[in-house]
């Protein structure tokens, strides 16, 4: 049997605890944690689709809010003509955004590197421009949701706890389905091709197709990340695919350390929760943030996952054994 | 007629502007192989910096050479502290070590001058028409912008194909061990060229700052569009960004100005009003989309450099 350490320790002791907050804060009335967290988790979700690309995958994609923002105004666009169903607003959000990956996959993954950073970008904020644009649906000023997602009777969105677990269930979900995937045949193949692109092709992989069909299910994935965020706010506005969100994903997937299964969940963590206490001490919060994410990339290259690693190794190696 | 000449101008002279942007962007990563996000910031700062030195001093030109400078300073400064160790790591790394150098600078930004933006008025002799053609008036700042970002071009060509400088620059781009066994300070050399490309920026953005409000978060739409330029160019090619610059600032712009009448012509009035906006914003990213299906790598991509 494998020997727990000490990252094992902490991912589940963050998963257990991610599971028993809505307790914690129904035992202490502190709703303003349930509401962070749900976007935390929210978010966590959109991190670990872009980690199953940029971490296992290679693709570097800088256009990944995109698919929030699909998401999103797929669920706010429905509600605003008065379609209310969930049945009828998630798997349009998720179609959405898998076509959208489908077109911008074909296209940016013909390039590779740094093409492919600026290319992602730049079709993202084509599909900014394109939904700032809808005056039907507020433009500039962005769409607000006067309704939940419907679904069958006891479901209710609009019950944070409920929400808060719906949420957190589909981020295990996804967690898992991520985890099951790059330890398939399909996920050797995807990290095959991180590492070696030709000679994956040369041993017969149409690595092209493979990188496109992960592609499409990262999107997909953030896409339903972007229907939840439109339901925890009740509003869409094109601020949720601006690129510095895609910015802020990259830093969720990397602070937390890549191709991990659960690193993507620790950056999301660290960093909203950083963002949250550093703005408690000053307003210009980003001053000190920057310079901090310039440290970790110098020096922190494994992000939270490694450092969890190595200081595991460390207490092991002491024990000696 | 007039108005389509004018607009053709309109398009030269924004395209010409984005190319001050690009240059320098493909020249830091054609030599040092850094995609450097935070170059946006330096077309804000050099913006900052004119509004200010213009104030201070209460002369335009005095101002604008006073910020070309300081841009000069914080760019090289940036490089000293910053890039320097990001060179030869992975290309994310610079993604995210420049994104959490955007968020440094706009933050300072704010921290210093407020969060309202400020205005940089042009002086009297820059705020009237000139005739460039018989019966045909353009504005003098415009055409201004046009003659300044030319001649620029045609200085780095120079220093980059003719001069010792030029000459150290590409061959530390094709090997930068030999060029420092050699006995050349490569560390010196990449500081000025990275000061280079900090000051192209600035240029920009103080050439534009009387036009738009300088404002926090002005470089960064505009270094989206110096991205789609490099692209489209290809990465490297200082020829390839001037020639994609000016294609893309003037579809960009005629886009803009006859898009939405154009599709009146094939769509109703009231879709011809929705869809026109939209569809002329994201003409050029369609433009890169073709030119990427055609060729890869782009148009004139630097290939063997």
């Amino acid at each position: 049997m494998r020997r727990v350490s000490l990252h094992d320790v902490a991912a589940a002791a963050l998963l257990l605890a991610l599971a028993l907050l809505p307790l914690y804060t129904q035992l202490t009335g502190n709703f303003f944690l349930l509401t962070l967290f749900t976007r935390i988790v929210i978010l966590a979700l959109a991190a670990v689709s872009l980690n199953l690309i940029l971490g296992y995958g290679g693709m570097m994609s800088f256009g990944h809010a995109a698919y929030l923002g699909i998401g999103g105004y797929a669920v706010g666009m429905l509600a605003y003509e008065h379609v209310y169903s969930g049945f009828v607003q998630w798997p349009v959000a998720l179609a959405a955004s898998a076509l959208f990956a489908l077109v911008i996959g074909a296209l940016s993954l013909r390039t590779r590197g740094v093409y492919f950073i600026m290319i992602t970008l730049a079709f993202a904020q084509m599909a900014y421009y394109l939904i700032a644009g809808l005056a039907r649906y507020g433009g500039d000023d962005g769409l607000t949701i006067q309704k939940r997602s419907q679904f069958f009777a006891p479901i209710d969105l609009s019950d944070k706890t409920q929400f808060y677990y719906i949420c957190l269930l589909l981020l295990y979900g996804a967690i898992y389905l991520v985890w099951r995937l790059v330890n398939s045949r399909f996920g050797m193949v995807i990290q095959g091709a991180r590492s070696n692109d030709i000679r994956m092709r040369a041993i017969g992989f149409p690595t092209y197709r493979y990188k496109l069909a992960c592609f499409v299910i990262a999107g997909t994935l953030c896409g339903l990340s972007g229907a939840l965020l439109a339901n925890q706010a009740d509003f869409v506005s094109p601020a949720m695919l601006y690129w510095t969100r895609s910015g802020d994903l990259i830093i969720m997937v990397v602070l937390g350390g890549m191709a991990s299964p659960v690193g993507a969940l620790f950056g999301a963590v660290a960093l909203l929760v950083l963002e949250e206490a550093l703005s408690g001490i000053t307003e210009y919060w980003q001053i000190i943030l920057g310079p901090l994410l310039l440290l970790v990339v110098l020096f922190a290259r494994g992000g939270i996952d490694g450092l969890l690693r190595t200081l595991g190794g460390k207490v092991r190696a002491k024990a000696g054994t | 007629m007039t108005l389509f000449i004018e607009q053709c101008l309109n398009g030269l002279q924004f395209g010409l502007l984005l190319f001050l942007l690009a240059a320098g962007l493909t020249l830091v990563f054609g030599i040092m192989d850094l995609v450097n996000l935070a170059h946006g910031s330096l077309y804000m700062i050099g913006a900052y910096f004119a509004a200010t030195f213009a104030d201070w001093t209460g002369s335009f030109l005095l101002g604008a050479v006073l910020a070309l400078g300081a841009t000069l300073l914080v760019g090289m400064a940036v490089e000293v502290v910053v890039m320097r160790r990001l060179y030869g790591r992975d290309h994310l790394d610079h993604v995210l070590g420049t994104f959490g150098l955007i968020l440094f600078f706009n933050e300072a930004v704010r921290l210093i001058w407020g969060a309202e933006g400020l205005s940089l008025p042009l002086p009297s002799w820059l705020n009237t028409a000139v005739r460039i053609l018989p019966g045909f008036d353009y504005s003098a700042y415009k055409f201004s912008i046009i003659v300044v970002t030319l001649a620029v071009a045609a200085f780095l060509y120079v220093l980059v194909m003719r001069t010792r400088v030029g000459m150290l620059i590409r061959a530390g781009a094709s090997n930068r061990e030999m060029v420092g066994a050699l006995g050349v300070n490569i560390k010196l050399l990449y500081t000025l060229v990275f000061g280079l490309g900090a000051a192209l920026a600035g240029l920009a953005g103080l050439m534009q700052a009387p036009i738009l409000t300088v404002q926090i978060g002005m470089g960064e739409n505009i270094l989206i569009l110096a991205f789609v330029i490099t692209v489209i160019g290809g990465i490297g090619s200082v020829r390839g960004a001037l020639i994609a610059a000016i294609f893309v600032g003037v579809v960009d712009t005629l886009g803009r100005a006859y898009l939405p009448e154009l599709l009146r012509l094939v769509l109703s009035t009231n879709a011809a009003a929705t869809a026109g906006p939209a569809l002329s914003s994201m003409l050029i990213y369609l433009l890169m989309a073709v030119v990427l299906v055609v060729k890869p790598e782009g148009m004139f991509s630097a290939g063997g450099k």
